[in-house]
């Protein structure tokens, strides 16, 4: 009998069993579509090196020759060992102004290689004995439209060469392909090609030799051990520093994206999760009040505590149940299409979906257990008290004069308003559970927009306040007869600045980063140092400038001495003072005096490349010009990289934030919903007698959704605060070492939020209006309050 | 000499039949009857005779199953909804068993809900002062007794000045004493107010007090008793 009046139950209030399934729902669904995400990509990646055989450590020679393969190959540790040519070349694009960069890489003749093998996605490998034959790297054949067959041509050591295209191929190296010196990746100006080993030995004089080894470790080798001997092994060759995949470019940015995806997959779903929790409990709680009488009757007839507790408790679980089970359907639906975007954004050449058994069944328990947990208050509650008091109505609401009549704005309230307005300040507990319910999913709102904002803002921010050029020109090597002025005698050329940039390891007691200490002029402009504040920050004459990630990261505060590794020309080992720390929002950098780095290196003062601004009409003549400029080797153009960036982004992170932003509209519509229905079934008597009293439809739910209109109106500015409480915590997660996010929230962020809040508030208030219709004037007459 | 009493209600074989599941239950079988302006009636009927159900329809809180209801010669029967809560909103005036006040608003509140939307309403104060209530304007419904209640309920239900006032059972939960103030109450607005006002009973002893004694049984008229004298509601006792 009791299993019938919970089907009835379920039956007569679906509305709010199927609002409190979505808010169930949306918070398991977001845990299992990130979580999901999560895994799949990290298994997908992970068996894509290893069939692939991606290499564990990279090393760059001058000129090494070919016999120290076996000398690696024995050392312990190494599993396998590649040798190859890799030079950087530049290519002439059609109808682009500026030059684009390529990296040839050489591929063994006749063979796979041994490791970074590729994955042919059109075309074929390149054959034996035709030196023009190049692969291209898919990102950039796509970019450019290039296909098996096209012909493109290069600056190949001096040389223009016109090459075929004879495939196109995906390599585990170079999921991102990104040039060296940028920070963000660019496949339409810079494109990876595989060339065969003769061809380029030819080309660049290195015949029996090779200038990069990539290896592959055994399962028990100590990289930092390989890493050692390979740069002992290298350095009379010109070794600038053997690193393992930790600092390999493609897979760092790999490892980066996964981290924030990993970050957004731990930090917002909790939220999600637990937000849902928390609007279940009202919920439930509320529900189970109003089931008082009910729950009275029962006891009456003589139905146990246990009985009728077990009875909601079931109530609660189906409800509960349903929800789950909806966010798991969708949750996998959408982590499979989730999954196979960011596949494809990295072109891994196939896909792995396996979402993880236990983050269903974590995500459903967890669900599971908060709502039984909340249930088992209200219905102990309610179970406890004696039948005759429960089945009288719960003690008759005491309004008090001088409870609502002191606001002021009493007197200017009509009658109806001042039901609002007392409804609400009566029940503070109740109505302050429902305003904080809706300003969580404002908050939820705000930080999700916040994401998107504080993406294009760390951009923004790098590229138009800290690094400000146009062009940066880099020199095959530092070059101590360039200076500025020469650089501003090119077409078009507004400022020019030298700079100089040095490999190094730096090194603060047990820790060590490798990077590149870039220095500058005491007159620079277009690169600046900022502090956290967006203060300018002095570039002392001596001591370094770290980023503040940097700093982090070395544990170094302003005033610590670090020591430093030159991994370049005749290498010292020198200590140098940290006198300020800045701030950047991409990469990691460390800036010194260019002098001072010149005499720190035991060098005349030098220059490697560089920064311009450049008037955008002249492009044309500038980069005509530069062509014929041997001692230029590459020009990189960052405002254009940076849109296609962003465009990226737009593709995976913002694609999942997107659906973060639908399911923080469903929690919305979910709370005001159930607020509304539970409203309306406290309120009924009350609203069914003014319909009685010749009220039109209309002013009834006026009554009805004045009150929610009320908690929504106080509810959105307290979730705009929480909303930022919530943004700085994600920020605080979000740092690592190639992107830090600014917390910088757009108005329009707040506006967005406030206008789906309020939407959603609208939504659900028409929905819940219409039942003002079916009130049932009659039968509230008949019976007793 | 008077003109010819106008008829306030004219009700032409209503019907009401409740469907519920297989079994219909009907609640009124072809009833019909005329109520003059400014009548008081007094319903009577054992429990289950229609004599909610009637009241309910004359003051368009439902609809019949079928026949027709005249108010002042319009059709009550051919309003749409919007034209019905119109009707109850200009000259309808309800009294419950269990009072319905609005329990977020004070005694002048609850009158002032009404008389905000009506034509021409008296003050909130002077309708509470017509029930004797004029001291206790301030007071929350919690705040009062039943009967207190039942008098905010009754000057709510005259402060807009309706053409009638339906009362179902007004003292079926007051004492004796208590139910006479709000007879009284009933009373004076009818003298005062020439307010057509039908009230349904359990108590024969309130019948005195009508113009009219109507009896229901099942569904139909039983018997109607006209009363050359009305009793002043102090005088009665039950
Ligand atoms: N909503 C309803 N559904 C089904 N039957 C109903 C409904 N309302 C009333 N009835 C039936 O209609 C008949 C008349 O009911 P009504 O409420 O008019 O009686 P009443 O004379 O007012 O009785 P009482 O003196 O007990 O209040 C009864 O038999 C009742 O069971
Ligand atoms: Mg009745």
């Amino acid at each position: 009998m009791l299993d019938r009046k919970l089907r009835r139950d379920l039956i007569r209030i679906w509305g709010q069993v199927i609002a409190i399934g979505f808010v169930i729902a949306a918070g398991v669904a977001v845990v299992v579509l990130s979580m999901g995400t999560l895994t799949s990509l990290r298994d997908t990646r992970d068996a894509y090196y290893e069939r692939y055989r991606f290499a564990d450590v990279f090393a760059y020679a001058r000129r090494a020759p070919e016999r120290l393969v076996a000398v690696m190959e024995d050392m312990p540790g190494v599993a396998r060992v590649d040798t190859r040519i890799v030079e950087d070349i530049i290519l002439e694009m059609p109808g682009m102004v500026e030059p684009a960069r390529g990296r040839m890489i050489s591929l063994p003749e006749g063979r796979e290689p041994e490791l970074n093998r590729l994955y042919v996605r059109s075309g074929r490998l390149v054959e034996l004995g035709r030196p023009d034959e190049v692969v291209l790297n898919v990102g950039f054949a796509e970019a450019n439209n290039l296909h098996p067959g096209d012909e493109i041509v290069a600056n190949v050591n001096g040389r223009r060469r016109t090459l075929q295209v004879v495939g196109t191929a995906l390599s585990p190296e170079f999921i991102y392909a990104i040039a060296p010196g940028e920070f963000i990746p660019d496949n339409r100006r810079y494109g990876v090609m595989w060339m065969g080993r003769e061809a380029l030995e030819a080309a660049f004089d290195l015949d029996g030799a090779f200038n990069e080894v990539t290896l592959s470790l055994t399962r028990t080798a100590i990289e930092a051990d390989v890493i050692d001997r390979v740069d002992d092994l290298l350095e009379p060759y010109g070794g600038v520093g053997a690193y393992g995949r930790e600092d390999q470019q493609s897979d760092a940015y790999v490892r980066s994206e996964f981290e924030q995806l990993a970050t957004l997959t731990t930090i917002v779903p909790p939220i999600f999760l637990a937000v849902a929790a928390f609007l279940l409990n009202i919920v439930i709680s509320r529900l189970i009040d109003t089931e008082r009488e009910q729950i009275g009757l029962l006891k009456a007839f003589g139905y146990s505590d246990l009985a009728v507790g077990w009875h909601y408790m079931k109530f609660v679980l189906a409800i509960a149940c349903f929800g789950v089970f909806m966010g798991w359907v969708f949750g996998a639906w959408l982590g499979r299409g989730m999954t196979g975007a960011y596949a494809e954004y990295f072109q891994f050449p196939f896909l792995l979906y396996r979402p993880d058994l236990s983050t269903f069944i974590g995500s459903g328990a967890l669900s599971l257990a908060i709502a039984v947990a909340g249930a088992w208050f209200a219905v102990r509650r309610a179970v406890q008290i004696a039948p005759a008091i429960a089945m009288q109505p719960p003690a008759p609401p005491t309004y008090h004069k001088n409870l609502g009549n002191r606001l002021a704005v009493m007197n200017w309230l009509g009658a109806p308003s001042r039901m609002i307005v007392r409804h609400v300040v009566r029940w503070p507990v109740r109505a302050g559970l429902t305003v904080v319910g809706i300003s969580f999913s404002g908050a939820l709102l705000v930080s999700s927009f916040f994401f998107l904002d504080a993406i294009d803002e760390m951009l923004e921010l790098f590229f138009f306040a800290n690094q400000r050029q146009d062009i940066t020109v880099v020199f095959p090597n530092p070059r101590a007869d360039i200076i500025a002025e020469d650089l501003m005698n090119l077409p078009g050329v507004e400022r020019a600045e030298v700079f100089r940039i040095v490999p190094v390891k730096l090194r603060h007691g047990h820790l060590e980063e490798p990077v590149g200490i870039t220095g500058i002029d005491q007159t620079a402009d277009l690169t600046r140092l900022l502090s956290a504040e967006g203060r300018p920050v002095e570039l002392p004459p001596d001591g370094l400038v770290l980023t503040e990630q940097l700093a982090t990261m070395l544990e170094v505060t302003t005033g610590d001495w670090v020591e430093m590794e030159v991994m370049e020309g005749r290498r010292p080992h020198v200590t140098a003072p940290v006198n300020a720390i800045s701030q950047e929002w991409v990469g990691l950098s460390a800036y010194m005096d260019r002098l001072a780095l010149s005499r720190l290196m035991g060098e005349a003062p030098a220059a490697s490349g560089g920064y311009l601004s450049v008037d955008a009409n002249q492009l044309q003549a500038f980069f005509d010009r530069v062509k014929e400029v041997p001692s230029v080797q590459a020009v990189t153009m960052r405002g254009a990289a940076l849109e296609e960036f962003e465009e990226i982004m737009d593709e995976t992170m913002v694609s999942m934030v997107m659906f973060y932003i639908l399911f923080a509209s469903l929690i919305a519509i979910g709370v005001v919903y159930n607020s509304a229905r539970i409203s309306l079934s406290e309120r009924g008597r009350e609203l069914a007698s003014m319909r009685v009293l010749g009220f039109t439809k209309g002013e009834v739910a006026g009554v009805l959704l004045g009150e929610l209109a009320l908690m929504t109106f106080i509810a959105l500015p307290l979730g705009c605060f929480f909303g930022f409480l919530l943004a700085s915590y994600m920020v605080h997660q979000f740092s690592n070492e190639l992107f830090r996010l600014p917390l910088i929230i757009y108005p329009s962020t707040y506006g967005r939020s406030i206008i789906v809040v309020s939407l959603s508030a609208v939504i659900t208030g028409f929905l819940v209006a219409r039942r003002v219709n079916n009130l049932d004037l009659v039968a509230v007459l008949k019976t007793r309050e | 000499m008077d003109p010819a009493p106008r008829s306030a209600f004219r009700v032409e074989s209503l019907t009401k039949v409740y469907q519920t599941g297989e079994t219909q239950v009907h609640a009124l079988r072809g009833l019909t009857m005329d109520v003059e302006d400014g009548e008081m009636i007094v319903l009577l009927g054992p429990s289950g005779s229609g004599k909610s159900t009637l009241v309910n329809i004359l003051g368009a809180l439902d609809h019949p199953t079928s026949g027709k209801v005249f108010f002042h010669d319009q059709e009550l029967t051919a309003f749409n909804d919007g034209a019905l809560t119109a009707f109850r909103r200009e000259n309808v005036g309800f009294i419950f068993q269990f009072y319905n006040l609005m329990p977020s608003l004070t005694a002048r509140e609850n009158v002032a809900l009404v008389t905000e939307i009506a034509d021409d309403p008296m003050e909130a104060e002077e309708a509470l002062a017509l029930v004797g209530l004029g001291d206790r304007i301030d007071h929350f419904p919690s705040q009062l007794s039943g009967g207190e209640q039942q008098r905010v309920a009754v000057a709510r239900a005259v402060a807009k000045r309706p053409g009638v006032l339906l009362c179902d059972e007004p003292t079926g939960a007051l004492d004796s004493a208590t139910g006479i103030q709000v007879l009284e109450a009933l009373e004076t607005v009818n003298h005062e107010l020439g307010t057509t006002t039908i009230v349904i009973t359990h108590n024969a002893g309130i019948a005195d007090m009508a113009d009219r004694v109507i009896s229901l049984a099942d569904g139909e008229i039983s018997h109607i008793k006209v009363n050359e004298t009305r009793k002043p509601a102090r005088e009665l006792s039950w």
